[in-house]
């Protein structure tokens, strides 16, 4: 156990205390104080690894999990792992200190909310500080299942029921995928070993797996980032409490998918389906959830698909980037790993910026009452902070200066207008499409960033409207976001700074050609001069501004888009569809009757049995050893022929009963000349008593059924029957005719020597084989039981 | 000479077992049935004892007494079915 696999087993060993520390010191002492100190601590001793994941090393140590199946728990940190830890530990310190104000310690069950947030927040550790496949899956798996968990935080609320329950299907349906994807990946490569299939990328690479492995992690990817078609489970997550959704589903969950995405760069990338998917999904991601950003009244659902939009950006950046690989170490290389440079550098803006919108807007919603925007209005005057840090954070979301966002903002342009220079992957046919589409998206940013500022702050003071009188937020509740917001400017003026810590670092792990020539130096500045990017930003100022004022006269167009044909409702339909279907097709077959139960059992022993004795060519007909039929033989069988006959066509039960008896009868007949005295003996006795058991329940027949007609003719049935006749014939002469050892009753000859005695037939019974008959009497013991409890012990009315 | 006369009468009791099989099926009345059953027991205990006598055996001798005493309590069963409606009859209620 190094320190590393200590960070990530913490918050799972303090969530066990959570509910004895929430049982002893409420109403006393908030929960979340004993929290705090978990994401603290962790944040501070990762602080420590910076100098040395900057100087390039990485840590790495292993603990055996199940060694006989070569998965080891082994912990991996590089400069991608230790900036996502630092998220993940710095904005769930954030988080935990915003809770601790946002949460009411009287009202809310903090026990759960705290246990579950700490779970969340070791499997994100274990997500990205893990090397082994299968241990990310369990990881992985683990943060789908507390993001459940905190979605339902409300589960007396329908509509977070139904968040949950859709996130949990979309996200472990991807989950489920990308664990197959991890399981080619391992049998190509013969490891779990992330580490070592990045030394084995030329055998991924010409092995047939690997469009199908690439595929499925990329399906695991893209439902957890929430990207194009499977971003529709992350506004209805938008039911979680605030600090959830700007933990989760702003900072660190939905940025797992990018966090595969880059990892396994170095494995995938410099492949132009790679390179196509991600940055196509990416784009229309950008402008799908830009576009619908717009058009919500909801501020949190707003948030949401601005989430989802700039999601789609990192993703579109980091498959633009990949093509570095494509060329090896050298000046094209440079200049497209810049987009992954952006793509990182954006992921750490958006948290920033994405966490503290999330904290202002539950400040808005806490003093208000409400999140809508119809209703807010004029806030500004009444709570001065919390316009601050909107303006803040909105601006840094538009990519405005002086705020971070601008820089990766101007990054990302960079980034696509270089991808519509590139002359590879057929690029140069559709390189336009990137920077137009991206601009349009960037556009659409805009007006959603001045919705979210003009219309919650500006305007008129409805008082009426809100559930509170609105007022500021106590100081404990701003702390975070003004923590946050002060990043954004301060990662604006100091870019470098990070650039040198902690981007390098990560730009290294994510394209590996770079480890060897000392890495590389990108200076990110804001000032490049008078160049394109700067032009697209003043451009999209300038359009913005202007459809913002005019936005009543066009955001009609978003009512000509029926509801009917959007994604959700394609999911709802689906769901029911689904279900709907299976009901059907379990009520056609599962029809209740035991015969049509039957009729399949047996159509599928015919099936099988006579196909394969067919395919196999099994079937065999050899009469050299059968002996010769005499005539009393065949007169026998033909009275059973006809007594079976009889029974099969008897117009009344006791005429059946009756041939029943013959039958029996003449098989203990059959005995006798096929000399068994003994099998004759029993055959006579079971045979009398079960035709007067056969009597016995005819009398207990219900007095309507005794009208007995002709049995049904069907004929399905008689198929069926000849089928299965026709079968065991079969079967029965293969199997005499295909002799393929001696039989091995010759030791039985010597029952005499061996048992002392002369009866042969008994010998086995009770000497050779006698564990068989002492379990057939307890079958007998058992169905006598059985049959005297069912007669005596009369539970009506007591199921 | 022994032997032919012997699978002669086989042949003859299987013929009959047929026949009686006839009056099983045809009826009319369900107590010709059971006749013609208690008949095909009391043929087959002939035949039983024909085959021990062929088979130079005794082993078959308990099958004919057990066959008697089956075929019997067969016939009792199926007349009293027929006659009462009922195999066993319990004690009327005091």
């Amino acid at each position: 156990m190094s320190w590393l696999h200590i960070m990530i087993v913490m918050p799972f060993i303090f969530a066990l205390l959570v509910p004895f520390l929430y049982k002893f010191f409420t109403p006393r002492i908030h929960t979340g104080w004993f929290v705090f100190i978990v994401p603290l601590v962790l944040f501070l001793s990762l602080l420590k690894y910076i100098p040395a994941i900057a100087d390039g090393k990485t840590v790495h140590h292993s603990v055996p999990w199940m060694p006989s199946l070569g998965i080891n728990y082994t912990t991996y940190m590089d400069g991608l792992g230790l900036i996502f830890g630092l998220l993940i530990t710095g904005i769930g310190t954030l988080v935990v200190l915003y809770s601790i104000y946002y949460m009411s310690k009287h009202r809310e069950s903090l026990h759960n909310f705290y246990v579950y947030l700490l779970l969340f927040m070791g499997a994100m550790l274990g997500v990205v500080f893990t090397d082994n496949v299968l241990v990310l899956y369990v990881f992985w798996e683990m943060t789908s299942i507390s993001s459940f968990l905190l979605i339902a935080y409300w589960y007396q609320r329908k509509k977070s029921r139904y968040g949950a329950q859709k996130s949990m299907l979309i996200t472990i349906f991807g989950g489920l995928a990308m664990l197959a994807g991890f399981i080619m990946l391992s049998m190509i490569t013969e490891t779990y070993s992330l580490r070592e299939m990045f030394n084995q990328v030329d055998v991924i690479t010409a092995h047939s797996l690997f469009l199908p492995a690439m595929l499925l992690i990329l399906l695991g990817a893209f439902t957890k980032s929430a990207q194009f078609p499977f971003s529709i489970w992350l506004p209805d997550a938008m039911e979680a409490p605030t600090p959830i959704s700007a933990y989760l589903h702003s900072a660190t969950m939905v940025k797992a998918g990018i966090y595969l995405v880059a990892r396994f760069t170095p494995i995938f990338g410099g492949n132009a389906e790679w390179f196509w998917t991600i940055s196509s999904i990416g784009l229309i991601t950008l402008l799908y959830g830009s576009i619908n950003a717009v058009k919500q009244t909801d501020l949190k659902a707003l948030l949401a698909y601005s989430t989802i939009s700039q999601l789609g950006l990192i993703m579109c950046l980091l498959g633009l980037g990949s093509a570095a690989l494509y060329f090896g170490y050298g000046d094209e290389a440079t200049v497209y790993a810049a987009a992954i440079l952006a793509a990182i550098f954006h992921l750490i803006n958006h948290s920033t910026f994405k966490g503290s919108l999330f904290m202002v807007v539950g400040i808005i919603d806490h003093e208000t009452g409400t999140r809508d925007i119809r209703k807010l209005g004029g806030l500004m005057g009444l709570m001065p902070i919390s316009f601050t840090l909107t303006i803040i954070g909105s601006f840094a979301m538009a990519g405005l200066p002086p705020f971070n966002g601008f820089l990766s903002k101007e990054m990302f342009f960079t980034g696509v207008l270089n991808a519509s220079q590139m002359n590879i992957f057929s690029m140069n046919t559709f390189g336009l499409l990137f920077p137009t589409i991206a601009w349009i998206a960037s556009v659409f940013t805009f007006i959603y960033c001045m919705i979210l500022l003009f219309k919650t702050f500006m305007g008129r003071y409805q008082p009426i409207k809100l559930e509170k009188a609105a007022h500021e937020a106590p100081l404990g509740m701003v702390i975070s976001p003004i923590i946050l917001a002060s990043l954004v400017i301060l990662i604006f003026f100091f870019p470098n700074v990070l650039s040198h810590y902690l981007l390098q670092p990560a730009l290294i792990a994510i394209l590996p050609i770079f480890a060897q020539s000392g890495g590389i130096d990108v200076k990110i500045s804001a000032w490049h001069g008078w160049n394109t990017e700067l032009f697209m930003t003043l451009g999209i100022v300038g359009l913005g501004t202007f459809m913002y004022i005019y936005l009543k006269k066009w955001s009609r167009v978003y009512g000509l888009f029926s509801q009917r044909w959007t994604l959700n409702a394609g999911y709802d339909f689906a769901i029911e569809k689904m279900e709907r279907f299976s009901q059907g097709f379990t009520n056609r077959y599962m029809t209740g009757f035991i015969r049509d139960y039957v009729v399949y059992i047996f159509a599928v022993l015919i099936v099988m049995i006579g196909g394969s004795l067919w395919l196999f060519d099994g079937i065999a007909m050899d009469i050299s050893n059968d002996a010769p039929i005499s005539l009393y033989e065949g007169g026998v069988v033909v009275g059973m022929i006809i007594a079976a006959i009889t029974v099969l066509l008897a117009k009344s039960r006791l005429t059946a009963i009756i041939a029943v008896g013959v039958l029996g009868y003449l098989v203990s007949m059959l005995f006798v000349i096929f000399r068994a005295p003994d099998l004759a003996l029993t055959q006579l006795v079971v045979e009398t008593v079960t035709v007067a058991l056969f009597l016995l329940c005819f009398y207990h027949l219900p007095e309507f059924r005794k009208e007995t007609v002709r049995m049904r003719f069907k004929l399905t049935n008689l198929i069926i029957s000849i089928g299965v006749g026709v079968i065991v014939t079969i079967i029965a002469l293969s199997a005499n005719s295909t002799r393929l050892f001696e039989p091995i009753s010759s030791y039985f000859e010597n029952s005499y020597d061996l048992a002392g005695a002369k009866n042969i037939v008994n010998a086995i019974l009770v000497d050779f084989r006698g564990i068989d008959t002492m379990l057939e009497i307890f079958v007998l013991c058992i169905a006598s039981l059985g049959v005297y409890t069912l007669i005596k012990l009369r539970l009506a009315g007591r199921d | 000479m022994v032997e032919l006369i012997l699978m002669s009468s086989l042949f003859l009791l299987i013929l009959s077992i047929l026949l009686t099989l006839y009056r099983v099926i045809k009826g009319p009345s369900m107590p010709d049935r059971v006749q013609a059953l208690d008949a095909i027991g009391i043929n087959l205990l002939a035949g039983v004892a024909i085959f021990a006598v062929l088979l130079r055996t005794s082993a078959f001798l308990e099958i004919i007494l057990l066959i008697g005493i089956l075929s019997f309590v067969g016939t009792v069963a199926f007349a009293r079915f027929i006659e009462r409606g009922v195999v066993i009859e319990r004690k009327p209620a005091d």
